[in-house]
């Protein structure tokens, strides 16, 4: 790990304003990920900012009858939450589909949202990629890349978000809270929040340097039977290979998000229009525009079969 | 501190430290680095109470709590398998939560509080659940023990506490103490000899149901 210089910051403006006078700081919240990243050297910050005291652990109603839930929210706490786990199921079983126990005990709701991808090329120092060195080139295209993603790829990226909570997230329409480094605050719809790669794949979300994620905000509940399926190598403790989150209501309308297929949670408004006539269908409106791998082309008919099984229990 | 430290800051470490200050005090100018100036260090004091005990610590930032543990106070119990938040053998309970201890800085943790499995219990006073790994033949090797049982004894308290998992029925009602609960919240706890069986059977006697 490269040496750092290391503050507590006092409030959201002083984060904030630290962080984009210092092209080379990092906000540090959970440190999961980024602590993992740092002892790899992939991740080289030389000043950290720790937002841990800032307050922005609180989960509270918002008065439109939605949620507002603090940037620092840990997993655990968000996914035991109880207008969560009544209102917004989908949430927290994404959540504890996550991780472990000890990671989602530290693991935060920002954090989640900006962890980076788990392909095993960027976390090889040795192998060209684009996201961790740009211009260097993209080992998984022509490798092994039966993880990576099928749809909304480039030719410089194929990699995947690893998230789970983002899956749900994207699929109850949250938005992101944000304050830039001037102290101005913005939202940002959790479907504008992450990029596709495009041929700048380092470049993963809409925030500026500086700007920092005060929280994310819930719309108020929408009902109907919220199921999250997670298809993975083991039963716990591993990333999706296929996931769906899905909320289902009584007349078989609904709507759906995927993980383990794009560069973002994958959310199509013709699909959740096209879910009332089955899961082929929607499935494959869904991913209408895939290009896949020869490794991973399967992820195709998993997202099919996986939405199918919701489907059914839905109807169960 | 009785044992010298070799994980101490060296000169040269020192020098690079004095010469990344100045480059981050450059580079954030004005107010922020003045603000920020007595923060401008490679090092930070921290303090923690490990298992009752106060320990003042000046550590490299880059010191996790795992190294802090280990290097500095001395408690060998918990272990550093993966070091990257893979395998659970360093899981330590901070401020009444598991946590794993390599993927978080100990400055992070000022005025925390942290039990480690020697703060469990000892020889001749041992936790339930470590007489019941004993018991149960919990261990071969035993290098992911200490991770296993700090993840054992917080994982009776999550589900005492209503904290869901992936395998929890009904999100609303209370989560049930059953072994499917148990093995669920401990697959962040790898053990390479393949106790996993007897280590269920261990904290289910403790938790009062058959496995």
């Amino acid at each position: 790990m490269k040496a750092f210089t290391y503050e507590r910051a006092s409030s959201v403006e002083a984060a904030a304003q630290a962080a984009g006078s210092n092209p080379n700081a990092k906000f540090i919240a959970g440190g999961t990920n980024l602590l993992d990243l740092m002892k790899l050297e992939i991740e080289t910050p030389t000043h950290l900012i720790d937002v841990n005291g800032l307050g922005l652990d609180k989960i509270e109603a918002t008065s439109d009858g939605g949620l507002r839930i603090g940037a620092l929210v840990c997993n655990t706490d968000l996914a035991a939450h109880d207008v969560v786990r009544r209102d917004y199921g989908l949430l927290s079983r994404a959540l504890v589909a996550g991780a472990s126990g000890q990671l989602r005990n530290v693991a935060t709701t920002a954090g989640n949202l900006l962890q980076r991808t788990r392909c095993p090329y960027f976390y090889d120092t040795a192998q060209p990629c684009n996201k961790r060195a740009p211009g260097s080139g993209c080992s998984a295209i022509g490798g092994f890349s039966r993880q990576h993603a099928v749809v909304g790829v480039s030719d410089a990226c194929i990699a995947t978000h690893p998230s789970d909570m983002a899956i749900a997230m994207r699929t109850l329409d949250a938005v992101v809270e944000t304050r830039n480094k001037d102290g101005v605050a913005r939202t940002i719809p959790i479907a504008d929040f992450h990029r596709l790669p495009g041929d700048t794949p380092h470049i993963e979300t809409v925030l500026e340097r500086g700007e920092i994620v005060t929280a994310v905000l819930l719309p108020p509940p929408i009902g109907g039977r919220h199921i999250y399926r997670k298809v993975r190598d083991r039963a716990s403790y591993a990333f999706a290979i296929v996931s769906v989150g899905a909320v289902i209501q009584a007349d078989g309308k609904g709507r759906f998000a995927v993980g383990g297929v794009a560069h973002k949670p994958w959310r199509l408004d013709a699909a959740d229009a096209a879910l009332p006539g089955g899961a082929r269908e929607a499935a494959s409106a869904l991913l209408a525009d895939a290009r896949p791998t020869e490794q991973n082309k399967f992820k195709i008919d998993l997202v099919e079969r996986t939405l199918g099984a919701i489907i059914n229990e839905a109807r169960g | 501190m009785p044992i010298h430290n070799k994980l101490e800051i060296s000169r040269r470490d020192l020098l690079v430290s004095s010469a990344a200050t100045v480059v981050v005090a450059g580079a954030a100018g004005g107010a922020a680095a003045q603000q920020a100036g007595n923060e401008m260090s490679l090092s930070s004091k921290v303090s923690l109470t490990v298992n009752g005990a106060r320990h003042e610590l000046d550590v490299d930032n880059r010191t996790t709590l795992l190294d802090a543990l280990r290097e500095h106070i001395h408690l060998t119990g918990t272990k550093k398998g993966c070091d990257h938040g893979q395998c659970g053998a360093c899981t330590v309970i901070v401020d009444g939560r598991r946590v794993n201890s390599c993927l978080t800085l100990a400055v992070m943790h000022e005025g925390g509080q942290v039990t480690t499995v020697e703060g469990l219990g000892q020889p001749g006073n041992l936790h339930p659940i470590q007489a019941a790994f004993v018991k149960h033949d919990g261990f071969q090797c035993g290098y992911c023990t200490p991770g296993q049982i700090c993840s054992s004894v917080a994982v009776l308290e999550e589900i005492k506490a209503n904290i869901p998992s992936h395998v929890t029925g009904d999100l609303t009602a209370q989560v049930e103490l059953v072994p499917a609960e148990i093995r669920e919240r401990m697959s962040g706890n790898i053990c390479r000899c393949g106790a996993y069986s007897n280590i269920i059977d261990a904290i289910s006697e403790v938790a009062g149901i058959r496995a």
